[in-house]
């Protein structure tokens, strides 16, 4: 006990200390890792799935899923592409590289930093061509960025569902982000008004459902204001001029 | 098990609560009580952290150099903290996910922290451990009985499952939404700790200074 405090023997703990707890923690991380990405991986195919409104209870999410296309679209023409591998493209990885993306300076009101060039969109197709399309959408809230899905009906303007499915926000505040009731609303809302600008906003307080614009208002979250003006910044730019609103003229126009 | 194991386990439930007679791990008792599962969850998640934790301090109590004990013990409760979070993320995903950072808050939670200090510094490891059992379990008990309130009056379910009819689903109940928010846990702990200390009248804290009158005595006004 007595030379414990000496500074050898200080520096000694210290050090066995330290390479213990990091192989234990990172040995747990490495092995843990597969059955992780299993789960977070049929968690996004959940969310894509409930985000467009297709998902009901007992549904074997994996089939379901395959039966939804996934395309890539390139953000700078406002085209599908072919020219991307999708087994390996990572779009989060993309948004960090130079090469493959866009440094969004003075227009980047969700609060992203750089905008991938390429984002991968999922596409349900019905017997009479395209049913329901849903893009990806992700902004900062108040602790955290928040990953999510919009989906929007045939008509590329009314909306099908929303939902995210990666955020840190606080629990029972802007964590309610996840709250069944508080997503229906999204349901039935217009994205862009009769010149096609964009409109869908997430509004301070209740949505008075007897004026004309409450077709593109949703209700903020009470107790998470700054939760709800980011998924209110996020859904503006996203449906904006920046975001996926070229590629959707494009595909209304059948050029996409 | 020995008597004085039992009393080691047992002691912090009722008779020396971490929450109701230290006022230690306010925040998580804060934050994650609204539900019932997801609170169960970090009373397993505490529990383990600071038994766990608490039984490796112990372990290495006299090796460890007193300039740098409290670093030494955030380095072992942190792993752990890391270890349990993983393990969460890889089998229970969408609780991981509820919880989202309050598993890691564990890391700072006082409860913890305070045993590694306060006991397993200076007594064996399987004592530790069990003292660590005791403080989740005294924790435990708090929590689930503020969950068991706040998710019953504030949302109308238990564990999910709708006990009392909501208003909004066509049944007669209107939650009451305040429940659901922070500040109810403060009304709720204030409340426990009232009944605790009134059956347990010697956790009655003596008065730290007695309110003076306006008038000084003796002197008529």
């Amino acid at each position: 006990m007595a030379n414990n405090d000496s500074t050898s023997n200080t520096i000694r703990v210290a050090l066995a200390l330290c390479v213990v707890c990091s192989v234990i923690v990172s040995t747990a991380a490495v092995l843990l890792r597969p059955a992780q990405q299993v789960n977070k991986d049929l968690d996004r195919k959940t969310n894509i799935l409930a985000a467009a409104g297709m998902l009901e209870k007992g549904d074997d999410v994996l089939a379901k899923f395959a039966t939804i296309k996934t395309k890539a679209v390139d953000l700078t023409t406002g085209k599908f592409t072919d020219s991307l591998d999708l087994g390996t493209y990572n779009q989060r990885k993309a948004a960090k590289d130079p090469a493959l993306s866009i440094d969004l300076g003075d227009d980047d009101i969700a609060k992203i930093g750089r905008l991938p060039k390429y984002m991968i969109v999922y596409v349900v197709e019905g017997v009479s061509g395209l049913e329901k399309i849903i893009l990806p959408i992700k902004g900062y809230g108040l602790w955290s960025t928040l990953y999510g899905f919009v989906a929007l009906e045939s008509d590329l303007n009314t909306v099908a569902g929303l939902g995210f499915y990666e955020h840190a926000e606080t629990p029972g505040l802007g964590g309610e982000v996840d709250n069944p009731t508080w997503k229906a609303q999204w349901i039935g809302k217009k994205s862009y008004d009769s010149n096609r600008k964009q409109a869908l906003t997430v509004i301070k307080g209740k949505v008075d459902s007897s004026r004309p614009q409450s077709v593109h208002e949703i209700d903020g979250l009470s107790g998470a204001t700054i939760t709800s003006k980011g998924v209110d910044n996020l859904i503006k730019f996203w449906m904006g001029e920046n975001g996926f609103a070229p590629f959707l003229t494009n595909l209304r126009s059948g050029e996409a | 098990m020995s008597n004085k194991m039992k009393e080691i386990l047992l002691r912090p439930v009722f008779n020396e609560n971490p929450i109701a007679l230290q006022i230690l791990g306010i925040c998580s008792a804060l934050a994650v009580t609204s539900s019932l599962k997801v609170t169960s969850v970090m009373c397993i998640c505490l529990t383990v952290v600071a038994a766990v934790s608490s039984m490796l301090v112990s372990l290495i109590r006299n090796q460890i150099p007193g300039s740098i004990r409290i670093i030494v013990q955030m380095t072992i409760i942190a792993s752990v903290v890391i270890l349990v979070d993983q393990i969460l993320k890889a089998v229970a995903y969408d609780i991981s996910k509820q919880l989202s950072v309050f598993v890691g808050l564990i890391i700072t939670n006082c409860i913890v922290m305070g045993r590694a200090e306060g006991f397993a510094m200076k007594n064996p490891p399987v004592d530790s451990f069990l003292d660590g059992i005791g403080n989740g379990l005294g924790y435990s008990v708090i929590l689930l009985a503020l969950a068991f309130v706040r998710e019953l009056f504030g949302s109308g379910t238990l564990y999910g499952f709708e006990v009392l009819p909501i208003a909004t689903n066509g049944g007669w109940y209107v939650p009451n939404g305040m429940l659901l928010l922070p500040p109810s846990a403060f009304f709720l702990i204030g409340l426990f700790i009232w009944g605790l200390r009134a059956w347990k009248k010697s956790q009655v804290e003596a008065p730290d200074f007695k309110i003076a009158a306006n008038t000084p005595k003796g002197e008529t006004a």
